[in-house]
């Protein structure tokens, strides 16, 4: 049952060959035995999801279901659940107890989807490995004492070892990407606006997109259709319609113009993940695509903007958490200065520290104009690049991540290095872009993604490209030995 | 750029950071590191570029002046550290 899509467990549903009970239960049943080795679920919310799933039975005998009713998921501890702990992977927020639904929740909730409970993350969303978060790191699926990628490491992992069939994310510098390329799953970040950041707990908010991790394509359409959308209570929402996603899958990829970023392929890339992004050029190649190179020449740029652009958002956003109306207090404050700094300083990990930290000074008197205002013309000097590529082609494609899963602690010692991890995705929440992960080979036995990316709401032609390449691929059907 | 740890201190207090004592010296390496990586920035030449705030370049909706949220202190407040009759309680501001 677990290894089936959302696809085919809808049809079985409303074939009435299993309910969403059962299913439910079955999933739960899965987290119970297995997550223990993984640690990538904070929150289970049984209770909740059965009485979901039992309305759910009810819309399916009464003829009103859609494509998802029934069907379970997690959340990222980040999107808030009413009446549910949300924690952001954090000390801060361990007490804190979200008020309402994020948007993203509740349109999934309405869409019938059940929640299962809420997935492990770096911290604030601050990471590329998930070891920064409050609760410990998530592990791998594929090799346990690798890490799944940040900072969507546990709604990636929930996916791979087959924990639930599908589960939000977040993506402000790769967080969705890099983990589902390095469990070996499908995951899509929209065009920035495309989903409602309302009740998504805010970390660089011109950069930050919810967005999905599915095993497929097709799933990732089904469950991004549904989260997508205006929203008037986040200003940055866009007012567009949101196309039938699944009904685009099929099209045919005749004459689909590919352009291959020289800069994605140079130093750095590993061997093993650059041949299967190679090998799956060529399947592109055999479906009827034509490929070309194209140059992103302000590639190099990318990484060090971001770690300008985010810190001083995060510096700002995260100065809300100040231990008087919600979150971390300290014990016996002598005066307010205290509290708040005792506080903050508590309740914050030692990344989102340094982040905050780097914000603050990039922000500080005297130093706006050298470090954010430039980041910010850096910033449309990458985004250039990419409509000058779109002009010629109609997608990118190229390694989502340089390497496979690295091991727990091999980069936890030098923020920098860990940073360069996210060298290939970064430039596209900068330029605002949608962009995409799918399975495509090993390298060591370890999974490879290779990165889809559109031009600004392009999700259906990607998903279209990417859907294809499933059928002509069985990657994205392995599962991790143990989960099965 | 380096940042020694007395500057780093003054950054944490702007920040509202009290960092361990011990701390300080390895967020001075590390933060000096990140400041020397995104260095590489000052080699673009961003004479005559726009600073980019949002990729459509979309500016704020604005909505009709109407009250749409409704009050719910009490709710919200059963989340806060400690609050009565209403008011959140901090240590004493003014003496």
């Amino acid at each position: 049952m677990h290894n089936k899509t959302i696809a085919e467990l809808s049809a079985a549903l409303r074939a009435g060959e299993v309910t969403s009970r059962e299913l439910t239960r079955h999933f739960l049943e899965r987290i119970r035995s297995l997550d223990g080795g993984l640690n990538a679920v904070i929150t289970v919310t049984e209770e909740q999801a059965l009485a979901q799933a039992d309305a759910a039975d009810a819309r399916i005998a009464a003829g009103q279901a859609g494509p998802l009713t029934g069907i379970p998921l997690l959340h990222k501890d980040l999107f808030c659940t009413d009446g549910v702990r949300t924690s952001c992977g954090s000390r801060m927020l361990d007490n804190f107890v979200a008020p309402y639904d994020a948007a993203v929740v509740e349109r999934l909730r309405e869409a019938g989807m059940v929640m299962l409970g809420k997935t492990n993350m770096d911290e604030f969303a601050m990471g590329s490995s998930n070891e920064n978060s409050y609760y410990g790191p998530v592990r791998n699926p594929w090799d346990t004492e690798r890490v799944p990628g940040g900072s969507s490491g546990g709604s990636a992992a929930v996916v791979a070892a087959r924990l639930t069939p599908a589960a939000t994310g977040t993506d402000t510098g790769g967080s969705i990407r890099q983990p589902a390329s390095l469990c070996g799953i499908t995951g899509i970040k929209p065009t920035y606006g495309r989903v409602s950041r309302w009740g998504m707990i805010a970390f660089a908010s011109s950069l930050d997109q919810g967005g999905a991790f599915a095993r497929t394509a097709e799933d990732c359409a089904l469950v991004l259709g549904a989260m997508a959308g205006t929203d008037p209570r986040d200003s940055t929402s866009i007012e567009r319609e949101v196309p039938d996603y699944a009904a685009g899958l099929d099209a045919d990829l005749s004459g689909l113009r590919i352009g291959l970023p020289k800069e994605y392929f140079g130093e750095g890339l590993d061997a093993g993940v650059a041949a299967a992004v190679e090998a799956a050029v060529e399947t592109f190649k055999s479906l009827g695509a034509e490929v070309r190179e194209v140059s992103l020449p302000n590639t190099h740029l990318a990484v060090p903007a971001y770690y300008v652009v985010a810190p001083a958002e995060c510096s700002s956003n995260l100065s809300r958490f100040d231990g008087v109306r919600f979150g971390h207090r300290c014990e016996n404050p002598k005066d307010l200065t205290d509290l708040y700094e005792r506080s903050r300083g508590e309740g914050f990990g030692p990344e989102v520290q340094r982040r905050i930290m780097v914000g603050t000074y990039a922000l500080s008197a005297g130093y706006y104009d050298a470090y954010y205002l430039k980041a910010q013309k850096v910033r449309r000097l990458i985004s250039d690049d990419f409509l000058r590529a779109f002009e010629e082609v109609d997608l990118i494609l190229g390694p989502t991540s340089p390497s496979t899963a690295f091991r727990l602690g091999e980069k936890a010692a030098d923020p920098v290095s860990m940073y360069l991890s996210d060298i290939y995705t970064i430039a596209v929440n900068l330029a605002g872009l949608p962009g995409m992960s799918v399975p495509a080979g090993f390298a060591d036995g370890l999974p490879v993604g290779l990165q889809i990316i559109g031009n600004y709401f392009e999700e259906g032609r990607m998903l279209n490209a990417a859907h294809r390449f499933q059928q002509a691929t069985d990657w994205h059907t392995r599962a991790p030995h143990g989960f099965e | 750029m380096s940042l020694g740890s007395d500057e780093v201190v003054r950054i944490a207090h702007l920040a509202r950071l009290a960092l361990e004592p011990e701390a300080v010296e390895g967020y001075a390496r590390d933060l000096s590191s990140i400041l020397a990586f995104v260095e590489q920035l000052d080699a673009a030449d961003t004479a005559d570029v726009m600073p980019m705030a949002h990729p459509q370049d979309a500016s704020q909706r604005l909505r009709p002046d109407e009250v749409t949220e409704q009050n719910q202190r009490e709710r919200f407040q059963t989340l806060a550290p400690q609050a009565e009759a209403g008011l959140y309680l901090v240590p004493k501001v003014i003496e």
